[in-house]
C-alpha cells in the first residue's frame, strides 16, 4: 500500500502499540498533524502549553508505566524547547521516543526558517537519535527508535523528520524485528560472578543493599523484595530506586545520600559488602569519594558495563538485566547447602542490633507546632490520607527532598522525579503524563513556590484534559534549597534566593479553571488534604504557606563523607 | 577501599570498526570533548566493507580510564567493534609530508642525507623548497622532523598514528 510519510508514522506509531503522544504544532510538522486528524480515534494526541511540558508528560507517562514516552514537535524552537526534557530522560534513563519536524531535505544546511540542527545539538544528550533521509527509512528508523528506547539501558531517541519526506509517499510495510548488529545488550549476568556473588553475601558481616533506578526501570521490585526478604539483609534505596523495596518494611533504612537517613548513610560507611543494584554511585549517594564505605567490597549490577567501576572499584561486577540476575541470584543462593533465612539473618545478627542503635537517633522527627505548617507534616499527612497509594510527582528542590523522605512508596513507578538532571519544572507536567496513563489514580505534585513557575503554563492543558492533579505548593516564599546551602555554607547572603512578587496562586488556579485553596494553619492541614480528594473530578491547587527558613536534614555537606552528617 | 586510584596515564592506540554514516564521527569526537578524555590523534577512512570506516585513536590515561573510554565508545550505538592495541603486539606507523627551504648553502645536501638516513623520499622539489615523505613509527618521524629543523621548516603534515595487531590476531566482522 502506498502512503504518504506523514501517514507512515501514525501507522507506525500505531504498530508500536503507543496510544498517548505529547505535541505542539508547527509548520515543518504539518503533515504529521494532519495525518493525526485523521487518527483521532486510533490515537490520542495532548496538547501541551510548552514543549518542555510535553517531553516531561512523556517522561511522566513513561516513569509510571515503564512504556515508552512519545513527543512531537516542531522544528527549530520547537525542538530547542524540548532539549530540557529529553536531557532530563537522558539522565534518569526514560524511555521516550521523541520526533522532530525538520525543513524540507533541501533546505537543510541553508539556515532556513526555523531550521537548527537538533540532531546535533541532541547528540550528547540522547540514547541515540535519527535525521531520516529517505522515506524508506522512515519506517524502519521508527522501529529502531522504539527498540532503543526501551532495550538495555532505557533513554531517549529522538528521529528528526524533514518536511517533504512526511508529503511524499512509498510503499508502506513496517518490519516485524529489527536488529542492529553494533547494539545487543547483555541480559543475562555472567554465572561465575554470580557464584561469586553468593560467596561475598555469605561471608558478609555488616552487608548493605544499595538499590537504585535500575530496580524500577527493570521490573524487577518483586525479585529484589524475594531476595532481600530471603537473606534478611538492611536496604537502602537511592532516590531513584524508591519504590523499589517497600519502604515501610522493617528492612528498609530509608534513603542514603546527601539527603539520607542516618541509618542508612551510616550503615553504609560501616558496611564490609556493598551490594549495588540498578545504582550508578552519583556523587549525590557517594559525598567525597574518598571517604566512601571505606571498608567494603563491592558487587555491581547494572545492565550498562559504563556504570560499572566508574566511580568506584568493583571487585565483582555483573553486567546484566536486573530481573534476571536476581532471579539468579535467588536461584544460586537456594541452592547453597544448610542456607535458609535464619542462617542469614543469624550472621549478621550483631549488624542489625547496630543499625537499630542508629535508628534511634529518629533522623527524621520534626515539630509540628500550632502556628506555622512544616512541609513534613505536609507530606506525612498526604501520605497518611492517601494510604500511601498516591503517584507522587515533584519538582526539584527542599519540597522534593521532603517528599522523598516522608512519604512512603511501597511501590514501584509510583514516585516520579527528576534526579540526575535535577530539572525545575519536571512535577506538573510529569503529573499530566501521570495522570493520562492512569485516569482513576490519585496523583499528586508535590511542588515548590519556584519550580511550579517554571511550567505553570500547563494547568491550562490539565483544563483542557479535566486532569484531577493535586498540586501540593509547599510556598516557603523562597527559592528553599538555594537559601539552605547560602544559610549553610554562604554566611546567609540569600544572593536571589528570595521569591518576591509570588502570584496569589489561588486566583491563578482558579483564573484557569481549577479549584484553589491557601492554607494558612496547622490544623488545616489535614481539612484541606481531606477536601482535595474529595474533589474527585477537579484539579486543586493548594497553596501551603510553609516555615519559610526550613530545613532539609539530615544532610552531608558538598565534599564530606557519609559519616559527616549535619543531623538539625 | 572505594576509591579509584590514580597512576600514571598510558598512551592507547584504539582501532573502531564504525558505521559509515553522518554523524557517526562527531558521536566519537563529541563523546572525548564531553567527557574531557584526551585525544592526541584521530585517523578515519571508508574500508573495503563500503558500510564500515575504520577510526584509529590515540588517547592517554590510566587504566581506569581507558576502561571507561572503551565502554563509552562500545556504548556509541555506531560503534560495530573495536581493539585497544595496546593489548596486543601491534604495529604502529604514521605518515608525515615536509617541506624545508633549502636555499641556504648546503642544505639540498643535508636534506638529501637526512632523507637516506630516515628512509624518506623526497617527493617534490622546487627552486626554493624540498618536499619529504616519510613514514615511520611516530618516533621515528619526530626525530626526523627534530634533525630537519636545522633548516627552515615551512610546513609539515603529519597523518596521525594508525596501527595494527601483529599476527592472526585482528579487528574485522
Ligand atoms: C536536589 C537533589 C538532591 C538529591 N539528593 C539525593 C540523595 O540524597 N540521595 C540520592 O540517592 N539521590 C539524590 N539525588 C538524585 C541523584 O542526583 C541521582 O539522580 C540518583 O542518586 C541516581 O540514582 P540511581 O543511582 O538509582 O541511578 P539511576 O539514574 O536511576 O540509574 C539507573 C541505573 O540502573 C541501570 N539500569 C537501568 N535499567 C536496568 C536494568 N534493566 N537492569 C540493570 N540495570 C539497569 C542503569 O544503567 C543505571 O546505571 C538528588 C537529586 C536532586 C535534584
Ligand atoms: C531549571 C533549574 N534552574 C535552577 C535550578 C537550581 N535550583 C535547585 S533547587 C532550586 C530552588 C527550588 O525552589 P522551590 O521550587 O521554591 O522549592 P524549595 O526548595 O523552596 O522547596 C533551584 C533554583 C534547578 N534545579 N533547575
Amino acid at each position: 500500500m502506498e502512503l504518504t510519510g506523514a501517514e507512515i508514522f501514525v501507522e507506525c506509531l500505531e504498530a508500536e502499540g503507543v496510544d498517548t503522544l505529547f505535541g505542539y504544532p508547527g509548520g515543518a510538522v504539518l503533515f504529521l498533524y494532519d495525518a493525526l486528524y485523521q487518527a483521532t480515534d486510533r490515537i490520542n494526541h495532548i496538547l501541551v502549553r510548552h514543549e518542555q511540558g510535553a517531553v516531561h508528560a512523556a517522561e511522566g507517562y513513561a516513569k509510571a508505566t515503564n512504556k515508552p514516552g512519545v513527543v512531537l514537535v516542531t522544528s527549530g524552537p520547537g525542538a530547542t524547547n524540548a532539549v530540557t526534557g529529553i536531557a532530563d530522560a537522558y539522565m534518569d534513563s526514560v524511555p521516550l521516543v521523541v520526533f522532530t519536524g525538520q525543513v524540507p531535505r533541501a533546505m537543510i544546511g541553508n539556515d532556513a526558517f526555523q531550521e537548527v540542527d537538533i540532531v546535533g545539538i541532541t547528540r550528547p544528550c540522547v540514547k541515540h537519535n535519527f535525521l531520516v533521509t529517505d522515506i524508506d527509512d522512515l519506517a524502519v528508523t521508527i522501529k529502531k527508535a522504539f527498540y532503543l528506547a526501551r532495550s538495555g539501558r532505557p533513554g531517549p531517541v529522538l528521529v528528526d523528520i524533514p518536511k517533504d519526506i512526511t508529503q511524499i509517499r512509498t510503499e508502506f510495510s513496517y518490519p516485524e524485528t529489527v536488529s542492529i548488529r553494533s547494539y545487543n545488550p547483555t541480559v543475562k549476568g555472567n554465572k561465575r560472578q554470580i557464584r561469586r556473588a553468593i560467596d561475598l553475601i555469605l561471608a558478609a558481616e555488616k552487608p548493605m543493599l544499595y538499590t537504585g533506578g535500575g530496580v524500577v526501570l527493570g521490573d524487577a521490585a518483586e525479585e529484589l523484595t524475594q531476595l532481600t526478604r530471603d537473606l534478611g539483609f538492611p536496604i537502602t534505596n537511592t532516590l531513584m530506586g524508591l519504590g523499589g523495596y517497600p519502604a515501610t518494611d522493617e528492612q528498609f533504612v530509608g534513603m542514603l545520600g546527601m539527603h539520607g537517613t542516618y541509618e542508612a548513610n551510616t550503615a553504609m560507611h560501616e558496611s564490609d559488602l556493598v551490594i549495588a543494584i540498578g545504582a550508578r554511585f552519583d556523587d549525590r549517594v557517594t559525598g567525597n569519594i574518598d571517604k566512601f564505605c571505606p571498608h567494603a567490597k563491592f558487587i555491581h549490577v547494572d545492565i550498562d558495563p559504563s556504570s560499572i567501576s566508574k566511580n568506584v572499584h568493583v571487585d565483582v561486577p555483573i553486567v546484566g538485566d536486573v530481573k534476571w540476575v536476581l532471579k539468579a541470584l535467588l536461584e544460586e543462593l537456594r541452592s547453597r547447602d544448610g542456607v535458609t533465612g535464619a542462617t542469614t539473618r543469624a550472621q549478621i545478627a550483631p549488624w542489625w542490633q547496630q543499625i537499630n542503635e542508629w535508628r534511634k537517633m529518629d533522623c527524621l522527627k520534626y515539630d509540628q507546632d500550632d502556628d506555622t505548617i512544616r512541609a513534613q507534616y505536609v507530606v506525612d499527612k498526604f501520605w497518611e490520607i492517601t494510604g500511601g497509594d498516591a503517584y507522587v510527582c515533584s519538582d526539584v528542590g527542599q519540597h522534593q527532598m521532603w517528599a522523598a523522605q516522608y512519604y512512603k512508596f511501597d511501590k514501584p513507578l509510583r514516585w516520579i522525579n527528576s534526579g540526575g538532571l535535577g530539572t525545575m519544572g519536571f512535577g506538573l507536567p510529569a503529573a499530566m503524563g501521570v495522570q493520562i496513563a492512569h485516569p482513576e489514580a490519585t496523583v499528586g505534585c508535590i511542588t515548590g513556590d519556584g519550580s511550579i513557575q517554571m511550567c505553570i503554563q500547563e494547568l491550562a492543558t490539565c483544563t483542557q484534559y479535566q486532569l484531577p492533579i493535586k498540586v501540593i505548593n509547599l510556598n516557603n516564599g523562597y527559592l528553599g534549597m538555594v537559601r539552605q546551602w547560602q544559610e549553610f555554607f554562604y554566611q546567609k547572603r540569600y544572593a536571589m534566593s528570595y521569591m518576591d512578587a509570588l502570584p496569589d496562586f489561588v486566583k491563578l488556579a482558579e483564573s484557569y479553571g481549577h479549584i484553589g485553596m491557601r492554607i494558612e494553619k496547622p490544623g488545616d492541614v489535614e481539612g484541606a488534604l481531606k477536601e482535595a480528594m474529595a474533589l474527585q473530578n477537579r484539579l486543586v491547587f493548594m497553596d501551603f504557606i510553609t516555615k519559610q527558613e526550613g530545613n532539609v536534614y539530615p544532610m552531608i555537606p558538598a565534599g564530606a563523607g557519609q559519616n559527616e552528617m549535619i543531623l538539625v | 577501599m572505594g576509591n579509584l586510584s590514580s597512576e600514571t596515564a598510558k598512551r592507547h592506540v584504539i582501532s573502531i570498526l564504525i558505521e559509515n554514516e553522518s554523524g557517526a564521527l562527531s558521536r566519537v569526537s563529541g563523546l572525548f570533548s564531553a567527557r574531557g578524555y584526551n585525544i592526541e590523534s584521530l585517523t578515519v577512512a571508508p574500508t573495503e566493507d563500503g558500510s564500515l570506516s575504520r577510526l584509529t585513536l590515540v588517547t592517554r590515561g590510566n587504566d581506569e580510564i581507558i576502561e571507561q573510554i572503551i565502554k563509552q565508545l562500545h556504548k556509541l550505538i555506531e560503534v560495530v567493534k573495536l581493539m585497544d592495541l595496546a593489548e596486543y603486539a601491534h604495529i604502529e606507523r604514521e605518515m608525515m609530508l615536509v617541506k624545508v627551504d633549502v636555499q641556504k648553502k648546503g642544505a639540498c645536501e643535508s636534506v638529501k642525507r637526512l632523507a637516506d638516513i630516515f628512509r624518506a623520499r623526497i617527493i617534490d622539489v622546487s627552486d626554493k623548497t624540498y618536499t619529504l615523505e616519510a613514514t615511520g613509527h611516530r618516533e621515528k618521524v619526530s626525530a626526523l622532523l627534530n634533525a630537519l629543523s636545522e633548516l627552515p621548516v615551512i610546513e609539515v603534515v603529519r597523518s596521525g598514528s594508525m596501527g595494527i595487531a601483529r599476527g592472526s590476531s585482528s579487528l574485522r566482522l
